[in-house]
């Protein structure tokens, strides 16, 4: 199996890259369209701010790309907030694979970013949670959330309730960090990877 | 439910595993890579490994070991230990590590703060505050905790956030080593002033210690060295122990 993870600038990608060795699979690191598109599965990791990712990933023209991909992709963190339509963190337009406005969290009780192990509960149908219990902890690190949609398929609770995970037709999208989300993230990205 | 962490401290010296008391006496007791993965077996949240003595020599030795922890650990880690620039924490993070640590040079340029922040994002820099009370008053100390500097610990921990430190890992000097508890007081004085976790370390000598520390002393994760390394406290144990009294636990 092919695996590619997408190359851009946001953050480090270093965990993910690990979580696949752990799991015994190769893959490619990579911006080439052809070596994108030919893939069997395609990682659109990433942490980081929208505004600077998006203007790399326009410079590279791989917001055109992404979109049309075909096979399963699966984006997670900042790539799942860049998957949505637009964000309010520096107003950036993403690339509308889901039709979902990306929040900023608003809480004077909570503390903003919202970070560490919480229980996601998986809606309806959730490919990549076959296999574990309804309710999982697994590892966020955010401040900015995509709200319960038609595409959520998990749903975390913090201030209020909001996407874990969105799925619509090849493309699965997890907020939180699944690489280093102990066997529940292990088994998500097997699950992914299964497809 | 967002959960408290536990996470248990690694201190390193040349690639292995040691601890002290008080930051002196140091013990060897292990490899830190299968220690490490033993703790996240256990239901560790988070792994921290501070490496004691951060010299040039030690770095390579310091990317080769982050570079083995990564390959076998599947919660977050932290490294920590004489960071003082963009290239040094670029290689800890490229070598897989979750998170850096820094404190020291922070003391010494805070602006550090600011350039790592912006070039890696705040979610991956800790800012490490090692705190001593003197006359009453709470003084950040630098050198693992040896030397006195003329900063106030509370304005600092206000300065450190604004500065964009992702999280702030507490070590009071005071209670450090004692097992006699953390530091309750001042880490929920910081920790409600705070928007971003504190992670409180020192003191832990028993299970009823981190139940204070999650309830007095306001923390979001309590960190540990000795009594996960030398099996007084069984991660699971301790975690089931928090969950019955009610504190929100991944188990």
């Amino acid at each position: 199996m092919k695996i590619a993870i997408i190359k851009y600038n946001a953050g480090n990608v270093a965990s993910v890259m690990y979580a696949l060795d752990r799991i015994g699979m190769k893959y490619s690191w990579t911006d080439e369209e052809e070596e994108i598109r030919s893939a069997d599965k395609v990682i659109f990791p990433g942490v980081g701010e929208a505004s600077t990712a998006m203007a790399y990933l326009r410079e590279k023209q791989l917001d055109r790309l992404i979109p049309t991909l075909k096979q399963p992709v699966l984006a997670t963190c900042i790539g799942m907030q860049l998957l949505c339509k637009h964000s309010e963190e520096n107003d950036t337009t993403c690339m509308g694979v889901f039709d979902v406005e990306i929040k900023r969290f608003k809480s004077t009780e909570l503390k903003i970013p919202h970070v560490g192990w919480n229980s996601i509960e998986a809606q309806g149908e959730n490919k990549l949670m076959k296999g574990l219990s309804a309710s999982e902890y697994v590892y966020f690190v955010h401040s900015y959330y995509a709200p319960v949609n038609p595409y959520t398929t998990a749903i975390c609770d913090y201030v209020q309730p909001f996407s874990a995970m969105l799925q619509k037709d090849n493309f699965y999208a997890a907020q939180f960090h699944a690489e280093i989300s102990g066997l529940a993230g292990q088994n998500i990205i097997e699950n992914f990877l299964a497809l | 439910m967002l959960t408290k962490r536990i996470i248990p401290c690694l201190d390193i010296k040349e690639g292995r595993t040691v601890k002290g008391t008080n930051f002196v006496d140091l013990r060897d007791a292990g490899d830190p890579v299968e220690l490490g993965a033993l703790y996240a077996k256990e239901g560790a949240d988070e792994l921290v490994f501070l490496d004691i003595t951060a010299t040039v020599d030690n770095r390579k030795t310091l990317v080769n070991l982050v570079r083995e922890v990564a390959r076998h650990v599947n919660i977050p880690f932290t490294v920590g230990g004489g960071i003082s620039s963009i290239e040094d924490v670029s290689a800890l993070l490229n070598a897989g590590a979750d998170k850096v640590s820094i404190n020291s040079s922070a003391v010494r340029r805070p602006e550090l703060i600011d350039e790592l922040a912006l070039q890696f994002g705040s979610q991956c820099i800790i800012v490490a505050i090692d705190t001593r009370q003197v006359n009453g008053l709470d003084w950040v100390h630098t050198h693992g905790g040896r030397r006195i500097t003329e900063i106030k610990t509370i304005p600092w921990a206000k300065e450190v956030e604004s500065r964009g430190a992702g999280e702030i890992l507490l070590t009071s000097m005071d209670t450090d080593g004692t097992k006699a508890g953390f530091a309750n007081v001042l880490t929920a004085e910081i920790s409600s002033h705070s928007s971003i976790p504190i992670i409180a370390s020192g003191g832990a000598g028993s299970m009823e210690h981190f139940y204070d520390v999650f309830t007095e002393g306001k923390a979001d994760a309590g960190l540990a060295a000795s009594i996960f390394h030398f099996k007084e406290i069984e991660i699971l144990a301790l975690k089931n122990y928090l969950a019955n009294k009610g504190i929100p636990m991944r188990i």
